[in-house]
């Protein structure tokens, strides 16, 4: 049944250009899609390894501010991944260094520290980061001549990287590795007498999710050709872990449907209700009230529940 | 390594201490077990006895003394390599993994001591040899027929058991086992000491019981901890005859 799910969902991915009428909602896709890829980064630790980080946007923002750098100095556009993902993944192996000091919550706090540190620079460092102005772009690149200006075209190219994306989580999360990260999230000591080495298995976890963070970030300046701060803002990585959360923690489809839940009223609501945040945080509320494990397992559990299960 | 005329000891403790702040837990604790040997360490609550475990698994780090692992110094080796080395434990307090099935438990124990443990490329149920090994380790606990059920649904009786199988996977040379009857019926009882005699002799095993009668046909040698103290050592029949024994046990 999942596998079917699954199998839908990306069906109806796969063709939104060609059903959805007008530039504002394929846009609108684009941003689900990257941001589902920035969830589903932020769950590898959030859900599979209990490490909750309210930092990862300073990851995410540092992959764009580098690509943005790099572009603005006139760097191709392999050369512009490849940097920008590498100093995410370098970047991330310092952010873990310190953040697995703790667990819980001094993890959080140490996090949330990190990421304060990025957005300072971002803010501050006007002489590398353009401080509040922020960082333009003048196009999209066009990574091996595929032209990305068009809004369909950065669509289904952005589709692409969220396939790769959805593909190695599953491969990740039926692994024998990814089996010994769900297994320090609930018994740490015991993995530890069992031979595990916890902390290294967290390192890895670590920088996984601090990669697709990264990818995500890439995307996400491609996208507005513009970084600024408030894309490295505590509430930004706030709402990555929102998006989790409220799809639900530790699974495949959660972080994706919650990303879509996030990026729809954000841009839909906001159009019609100036408090859209209100919006926002009422149905968040309801989802812990009334689905606290997350949309995706809470409808699958009143599902089953009305099938009389 | 040692000299020649020393026989071999599967574990040796010498001089072991501990203190949490000023609570000295175990002091100068010196414990000698041969290959192949059932050792039995009793005593109250407090006495220092899963200190002593924590302490020999790595899990602590002692003050002072020595642990030697068949007269390898272990002493400063951490934790998850004393697994690889062949400790293995179980846990008083159960400690497994509630959300996965039975046979994915005892899969990751297998999974500890294999480099496959890193492998996030490879799907862990298509890997049909070490899956097929979960189960046999399962039917050593006589639990196969539940190896698919989560461990959220079984019994406190069952669960006792996974934790010796736990213990099993990791094909240990010495098997610690920590008050391993604790909360179970009669019955479940007479089932864990039957499975604990069942293992074979290359197993060094050390058993903690809190309660002196349970255990006693299992051992062949026996260590009595008092606040953090061997009072008495010997065989089953020294000890019961020992006064301090009596003075321990049926003194108040």
């Amino acid at each position: 049944m999942k596998r079917w799910t699954l199998a839908a969902v990306l069906a109806i991915l796969a063709t939104v250009p060609l059903w959805v009428s007008g530039t504002f909602y394929v846009n609108i896709a684009s941003q689900i899609l990257l941001y589902a890829i920035f969830a589903l980064g932020v769950n590898v630790l959030a859900g599979y390894a209990g490490l909750v980080s309210l930092g990862h946007a300073g990851l995410f923002g540092i992959a764009a501010y580098t690509a943005a750098k790099i572009l603005g100095a006139g760097g191709g556009h392999v050369t512009v991944a490849a940097a920008a993902l590498a100093t995410t993944v370098v970047v991330s192996a310092a952010f873990a260094v310190l953040a697995l000091r703790g667990t819980g919550l001094g993890f959080v706090m140490i996090t949330v520290a990190l990421g304060q540190i990025v957005w300072g620079v971002a803010y501050r460092w006007i002489g590398l980061t353009n401080g509040d102005n922020g960082i333009s772009i003048v196009a999209r690149p066009s990574p091996f001549g595929l032209a990305l200006a068009t809004p369909r075209s950065f669509y289904w190219a952005t589709f692409v990287v969220f396939l790769v994306a959805i593909a190695s989580m599953a491969a990740f999360v039926g692994s024998p590795f990814g089996a010994a990260v769900r297994g320090t999230r609930d018994q740490p000591r015991r993995m530890t007498a069992l031979g595990y080495n916890v902390w290294m298995i967290r390192f890895v976890a670590f920088l996984f999710s601090g990669f697709w963070s990264g990818v995500a970030g890439l995307l996400y300046l491609y996208y507005n050709q513009f970084v600024s701060p408030q894309a490295v803002a505590l509430t930004a990585s706030a709402e990555a872990l929102l998006m989790v959360i409220s799809g639900g923690t530790g699974t495949l489809l959660g972080p994706i449907v919650g990303a879509a839940l996030v990026v729809v009223i954000k841009n839909v609501a906001s159009a019609y209700i100036e408090r859209w945040n209100f919006v926002l945080g009422a149905i968040f509320v309801g989802i812990v009230v009334f689905m606290p494990e997350g949309l995706v397992p809470g409808t699958v559990r009143v599902w089953r529940r009305g099938r009389g299960r | 390594m040692a000299e020649g005329a020393r026989t071999v000891t599967a574990l040796a403790v010498r001089g072991l201490q501990k203190a949490f702040g000023g609570l000295r837990v175990t002091s100068d604790v010196d414990l000698s077990v041969a290959p192949g040997e059932r050792r039995l360490i009793i005593g109250q609550n407090g006495a220092g006895k899963t200190t002593l475990f924590n302490l020999i698994t790595g899990e602590l780090k002692p003050d002072r003394g020595t642990i030697h692992l068949f007269e390898r110094d272990i002493t400063r080796v951490p934790s998850r390599r004393r697994a690889h080395l062949g400790i293995a434990r179980t846990y008083q307090i159960i400690t497994l993994f509630p959300r996965d099935t039975l046979l994915r438990n005892v899969a990751l124990a297998l999974l500890g001591l294999t480099s496959l443990r890193w492998n996030p490329f490879v799907r862990l149920e298509r890997q049909t040899a070490l899956l097929a090994r979960a189960r046999e380790v399962l039917a050593q606990v006589a639990l196969d027929h539940l190896a698919d059920r989560p461990l959220a649904q079984t019994s406190y009786g069952e669960r006792r058991r996974v934790e010796i199988a736990m213990a099993l996977a990791q094909n240990p040379r010495v098997l610690l086992l920590d008050e391993p009857f604790a909360g179970l019926s009669i019955e479940e009882r007479q089932d864990v000491r039957a499975l604990v005699k069942g293992i074979p002799r290359d197993v060094t095993i050390v058993m903690i019981e809190h309660d002196m009668d349970t255990a006693l046909d299992f051992a062949e040698r026996i260590t009595v901890l008092h606040f953090g103290e061997v009072v008495v050592e010997g065989t089953r029949a020294e000890v019961a005859a020992h006064p301090r024994t009596k003075e321990i046990y049926f003194a108040d």
